[in-house]
């Protein structure tokens, strides 16, 4: 029997659950391996648990949120986040520096409808995930490798190195040596195959920290390319700035400037 | 050595139009995206003409050269490497079938290639890659049909970058081996030597005459120049043995606080061979593609066996890298692995420079 799938959305933009239907040629395949009960991006159909795998997309922002990640836990075998929102609070993490209840005073017409968090959280601020897909969004090919895996009954297994080798594999010349750009391909960890640096552009970070990374060397390299203060501190807290090492090192940066 | 010809610059010209018409693909230095690597070319002008680099630690940047001048950039940002030890490919594919599942091998598809510009130690380390994916009987078959065609013109240099030492390494500025044709760039066209049976049978379809007196002492003396102007350099005495007894010099330590473990400097060597060979599942699970991509030690990934990672900090892993490169490398292959190219420490971001390294610990080694 094919393994009953559901693909549920938190705070997000739709942009990573988007990648299962953009992937064109290997839709029929997928629909053949998986059957998605609950995907409500793709079809009205929507059957209640237990699932066999679900995709979480989007982070934690609402009391309500809170809730319901632990009834898709509890309703899941296996639970796979995917993309920055999901894995590291996304962008909107932003909040977890700022006034939250300012914001909703003076973007709202009638505050007292929003029932808001003051902060975004990963998935697994809240409950256990068993898989982390990375990425801004996330890739396409990563994310059928992650299905075909637990098709296969085997750990999904994600490399975690840097941009800078497959930036290297590919062949790109290096935006920092050869233009003294900011890049943070040294630590933040592929999976868009250096597709920044490949239109000579530095990396923006999209699939979090690599597993391994120097940030204190890092903040040095930034700060000699004339990379400090405020301007350090946006590239590090962008898409993926409330995961820890990226969150230290810019509340560091920050705390220095003051 | 071959005798010394005299090559006309529009004879380059024709050098290039023949290699074309014996069928093979011409790669020499291009600029691209602030850089030169080995491209396309199908004439001089696509060569990065009047050009010069500058380099030090971590900087690299093209700008304008002598008017004229061919070979004016030294080294690029790639070497040989990658069109030989391809960064990724599929070596073999299993299809499943009503019984189990066939395997079969997938050829490399590889054009013959030739290199117009290269560098001394570019050759020699594609000598040392030759012994790792070609040594004795075992010849990785891959690497091996890329290779075997190929024509290389080598270009003796004339000017070193500062981040060179190919001079204590003992493999340039002067091509002496490994080489279909050599050129060394004068004012009025080139002096050329052949270094093998394909390189003579070429030279004697340009018609070259011989160089005169005075051209072969002005190649001489410009390759002379450029080795005794070299700035940087590594003191091979001792290597092995000084590296395994430093194993715990807290130099190592000090160079981690820098490395970014970002893999840079092993991906830009021309000798480092690690790859990962991974199985790539089509989604169906009805195929499955092996495939071999570049790896680095620098990778926390390198060093984790089944339930412990053996190399988990980066001090482990810079001196892992080092150690390797300049001493175990001489147990394993008899040869250094370094060359002295000087690219891991142009493309390192944070400009690292493993002759500094070395000199440091050798300054202040810790056990005597
Ligand atoms: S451009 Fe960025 S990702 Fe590419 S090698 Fe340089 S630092 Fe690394
Ligand atoms: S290391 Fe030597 S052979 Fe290589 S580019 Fe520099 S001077 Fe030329
Ligand atoms: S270790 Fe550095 S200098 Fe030596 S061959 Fe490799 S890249 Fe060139
Ligand atoms: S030595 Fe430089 S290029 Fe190599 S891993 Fe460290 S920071 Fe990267």
């Amino acid at each position: 029997m094919k393994p009953r799938a559901a693909v549920f959305k938190f705070a997000s933009c739709d942009g990573c659950q988007l990648q299962f239907l953009n992937a064109e040629d290997e839709l029929l395949k997928l629909a053949g391996q998986v059957d998605f009960v609950y995907f409500p991006e793709a079809r009205s159909r929507a059957l209640e648990g237990p699932y066999d795998i679900a995709f979480v997309e989007g982070s934690i922002t609402t009391p309500d949120d809170a809730r319901r990640i632990i009834k898709v836990r509890e309703e899941s075998h296996y639970l796979a986040t995917i993309g920055a929102c999901a894995t590291a609070g996304g962008i909107q993490a932003l909040r977890n520096w700022a006034d939250v209840e300012q914001y909703r005073r003076v973007t709202y017409p009638s505050p007292e409808f929003i029932s808001t968090l003051s902060t975004s959280t990963p998935i697994s601020e809240h409950v256990r995930v068993d898989c982390e897909v990375w990425g801004c969004p996330v890739d396409q090919h990563q994310l059928l490798a992650v299905v075909r895996s637990l098709l296969s009954k085997a750990r999904p297994v994600l490399p975690a190195y840097s941009v800078c080798m497959d930036c290297k594999r590919r062949g790109n010349v290096c935006v920092v040596v050869a233009r003294g750009a900011p890049c943070l391909g040294p630590v933040t960890r592929t999976g868009c195959g250096a597709l920044c640096p490949a239109f000579n552009r530095g990396c923006y970070g999209c699939f979090g920290p690599a597993d391994d990374q120097n940030m204190e060397s890092f903040a040095r390299l930034l700060a000699s390319q004339g990379v400090t203060g405020d301007d350090a501190v946006r590239r590090l807290r962008g898409i993926n700035g409330y995961v820890r090492p990226w969150r230290e090192t810019a509340d560091a940066i920050a705390a220095d400037k003051k | 050595m071959s005798e010394a010809l005299h090559m006309p610059q529009p004879a380059l010209e024709d050098l290039i139009a023949m290699l074309w018409r014996e069928g093979f693909k011409v790669l020499g230095p291009v600029a691209r995206d602030g850089a030169v690597g080995f491209d396309e070319v199908r004439k001089v002008s696509d060569l990065a003409v009047a050009m010069r680099d500058t380099q030090e630690p971590g900087r690299y940047r093209l700008g304008q050269g002598a008017a004229g001048e061919i070979f004016g950039v030294v080294n690029g940002a790639f070497s040989l490497k990658p069109f030989f030890f391809a960064p990724e490919e599929t070596l073999l594919e299993a299809k499943r079938e009503r019984r189990g599942f066939k395997v079969s091998e997938v050829a490399p598809v590889a054009p013959p290639l030739a290199f117009i510009g290269v560098r001394a130690c570019d050759l020699a380390a594609l000598a040392v890659q030759d012994r790792i994916f070609l040594h004795d009987r075992f010849h990785d078959t891959h690497y091996q049909a890329r290779r075997k065609d190929a024509f290389l013109v080598a270009v003796n240099c004339a000017r070193s970058a500062p981040t060179c030492f190919c001079v204590s390494m003992k493999t340039g500025p002067e091509a002496t081996t490994g080489f279909d044709l050599s050129l060394t760039e004068l004012e009025q066209g080139f002096v050329t030597r052949s270094g093998s049976a394909a390189g003579e049978a070429i030279a004697a379809k340009l018609g070259l005459s011989a160089a005169g007196q005075n051209e072969v002492v002005s190649a001489k003396a410009r390759i002379d120049g450029c080795a005794a102007g070299m700035q940087r350099g590594l003191d091979p005495t001792d290597l092995p043995r000084l590296l395994y007894a430093e194993a715990e010099n807290p130099r190592w330590k000090d160079a981690a606080s820098r490395c970014l473990s970002c893999t840079n400097c092993t991906m830009v060597c021309p000798t480092c061979f690690c790859h990962a060979v991974v199985d790539q599942e089509e989604l169906d699970g009805n195929m499955s593609r092996r495939v071999r991509k570049w790896d680095s030690c620098f990778s926390l990934e390198h060093a984790h066996i089944h339930g412990i990672n053996f190399r988990p900090k980066i001090e482990n892993r810079y001196r892992q890298w080092l150690t390797h490169k300049l001493a175990a490398w001489i147990d394993q292959f008899g040869t250094s692995g370094c060359v002295g190219c000087g690219r891991c420490i142009t493309w390192c971001p944070v400009g690292i420079d493993l002759t500094a390294e070395v000199a440091a610990i050798r300054a202040h080694p810790v056990k005597r």
